[in-house]
């Protein structure tokens, strides 16, 4: 038997460009063959030499082999990433993990925060087939609303439900809130969430009282991605390998700790 | 009857087929160890745990080279005081034998990890000593027969549960290891570690690891797995548990005849899934009843005849 597994070995390539979206997002595009065949879901380990390894969430994988990543600055990785430029080398592995089923139908978006990368991937497929598509997309602030532009253009403003917490832009309420507010009034055939797993757990539970099938990606810590380390483990399930996209009933089989607890870096349970 | 070809006594522990998880992979949780035995496991080795909480090291912790992965995770574990619950839950819901993987930084360390184990409810102890890429536990007890000894001793007189201990091959000689652990009171040994090793990417100049050294599994040490195997079955008595590259019953079926009583496999689940222990299962029955053996322990050391 053979012991590749392909997309695992890290190949070096330069970064070719980079866009600021906010004050804390920036986007990386590079080329790779393996990570742009990537489907909307699925993630790559990027390597800072030097620094760490971390998992993000792909945001576009094109045809000519380029791929973009979007990343918040949040700690020593991402600001020694948010500090290259353009012609500067990472690594890549990649990609992992599954990918969101594409149904067709009327579908619904819910984003919470950096959630939005995945799912804005997932819309730029979908909206050829889908009968309707809207997006909730939720931020602490208007800052934090990223790609919210790009979101309208895409599925057109009368489709968008932003909310912030601060009010600083749309309805002031919490993502969960806003979803409640609609299934109310309309019935969807999907629901594809990502984001905070306390948003998503509510999120779970509104598809299960109203009765909509539902998607949500799970961010769990990464190391191997190969599911061999046991990082990244909920419940029976490794997020890097069986995962990080689960559906409903895999998440009511985990629903001891999905929103409730993850491990931290020694393995220990942490609550949310 | 294939089940009567498979079982085999490790020490006291009865196992429905000699393979095993090896530590480290996965590991963790009752739960996910419950899935390596739904995949075919006869006996599961827990992550390696120490006296306090580690967070090991900065990623890269595995990369991946022509033959194999090297590791270097860093032994994060939460620590025996909150693995203890785990110990228990396993204990409740595992059908095969638990062997809690044990490592420290003083023989103190290694006999008090030792008891809060057993007494949670493992049915053996595996002594890491052979751990390439931590300092001051791991092979840099494991290459000292004096230091070895001394905490196998302490550990058997504080634990009566078996006690394994795995052995680098990090060593001039690993047969002289294994007769110190033997004659100190081993009562199996597990052969081997990884391999120190470490890769370099050519475009930055960087050591790819966060560690910079760590350790090969996979198919690239099988070899060297074989002959330490062979190596210690030459020199002593007690059984050995073959570990490294195994990925098929073939493999296996080597590490048996170079010696080993059991096998344990790490790397393959990567490659393939928990399913891989079912399937060398199967082929290894297969392999048996085509020879004519009644028994996988006839064919242990069976390559020592020549
Ligand atoms: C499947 C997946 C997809 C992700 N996609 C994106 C994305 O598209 N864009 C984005 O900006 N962020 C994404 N993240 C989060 C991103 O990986 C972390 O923000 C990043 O690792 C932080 O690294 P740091 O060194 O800057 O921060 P640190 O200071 O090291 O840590 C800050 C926090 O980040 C988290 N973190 C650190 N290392 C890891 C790791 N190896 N695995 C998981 N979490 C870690 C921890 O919760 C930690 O508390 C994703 C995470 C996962 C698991
Ligand atoms: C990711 C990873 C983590 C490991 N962690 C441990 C550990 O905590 N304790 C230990 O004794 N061995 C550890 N090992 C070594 C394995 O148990 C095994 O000895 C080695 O990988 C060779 O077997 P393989 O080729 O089947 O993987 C680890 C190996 C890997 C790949
Ligand atoms: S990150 Fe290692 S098992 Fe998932």
């Amino acid at each position: 038997m053979d012991y590749h597994i392909v997309a695992n070995k890290l190949r070096t390539t330069q970064i070719q460009s980079i866009k600021a979206e906010t004050q804390t997002v920036k986007t990386f595009t590079f080329k790779d063959k393996l990570c742009a065949k990537a489907k909307p879901g699925q993630f790559l380990m990027l390597w800072v030499p030097g620094v760490d390894e971390i998992p993000l969430s792909i945001l576009d994988a094109r045809e000519d082999g380029s791929v973009a990543v979007a990343v918040k600055k949040v700690g020593e990785a991402t600001s020694a990433l948010h500090n290259k430029k353009a012609g500067e080398i990472i690594g890549v592995r990649g990609p992992f993990g599954n990918d969101f089923t594409a149904k067709k139908g009327k579908v619904l978006m819910v984003a919470g925060g950096t959630g939005v990368f995945p799912l804005l991937f997932l819309s730029r497929k979908i909206k050829p087939k889908a009968t309707k598509l809207v997006f909730i997309a939720g931020a602490k602030t208007k800052e934090e609303l990223f790609f919210i532009d790009e979101i309208e253009r895409l599925c057109g403003k009368e489709n968008v439900v932003a909310s912030t917490e601060d009010g600083s832009y749309g309805i002031k309420c919490l993502a969960s809130e806003s979803l409640e507010l609609l299934l109310c009034k309309e019935k969807f055939d999907m629901i594809y969430t990502c984001g905070p797993e306390l948003m998503m757990r509510k999120v779970l539970n509104l598809a299960e009282k109203y009765e909509i099938a539902l998607e949500a990606s799970l961010e769990r810590l990464m190391r191997c991605a190969i599911g061999l380390c046991g990082s990244c483990v909920i419940g029976k399930y490794r997020v890097c390998r069986d995962g990080p996209v689960f559906n409903s009933q895999q998440l009511l089989e985990v629903k001891a700790e999905f929103g409730k607890f993850k491990r931290d870096f020694d393995g220990r349970k942490i609550s949310f | 009857m294939k089940d009567n070809r498979l079982t085999v006594n490790l020490a006291g522990l009865k196992l429905a087929n000699p393979t095993m998880l090896a530590s480290g992979i996965l590991g963790y949780s009752a739960e996910t160890l419950e899935s390596i035995v739904a995949g075919g496991a006869g006996a599961v080795v827990t992550k390696s745990v120490g006296l306090k909480p580690r967070v090991g090291y900065a990623n890269p912790t595995v990369v991946q080279v022509d033959c194999g992965l090297i590791n270097a995770m860093g032994l994060p574990n939460p620590g025996i005081d909150a693995f203890v619950k785990e110990i228990c839950q396993a204990k409740k819901v595992l059908n095969v034998p638990l062997i809690v993987s044990v490592y420290g930084f003083s023989e103190e360390e290694y006999a008090v990890v030792s008891k809060k184990a057993a007494d949670a409810g493992a049915d053996a102890l595996e002594l890491n000593v052979s751990c390439p890429h931590v300092k001051e536990t791991g092979s840099e007890i494991g290459q000292k027969p004096e230091i070895l000894s001394k905490v196998i001793k302490k550990v058997k007189a504080t634990v009566d549960k078996p006690v394994f201990v795995k052995l680098s091959p990090n060593v001039t000689s690993i047969a002289d290891i294994a007769e110190a652990a033997a004659k100190a009171g081993a009562n199996a040994l597990t052969a081997i570690n990884t391999i120190k090793a470490m890769a370099i990417d050519p475009e930055t100049a960087m050591p790819i690891l966060g560690n910079k050294l760590g350790g090969l599994s996979g198919s690239a040490i099988k070899p060297i797995a074989v002959r330490c195997v062979y190596d210690i079955y030459e020199r002593v008595k007690v059984p050995i548990i073959g570990c490294g590259g195994i990925a098929s019953w073939r493999d296996a079926v080597e590490f048996f005849l170079a010696g080993a009583s059991a096998v344990q496999i790490g790397t393959a689940i990567a490659i393939e899934s928990s399913s891989v222990f079912r399937r060398v299962t199967r082929g290894l029955d297969a392999y048996l009843r085509r020879k004519g053996f009644r028994n996988v322990g006839e064919i242990v050391g069976l390559s020592h005849r020549c």
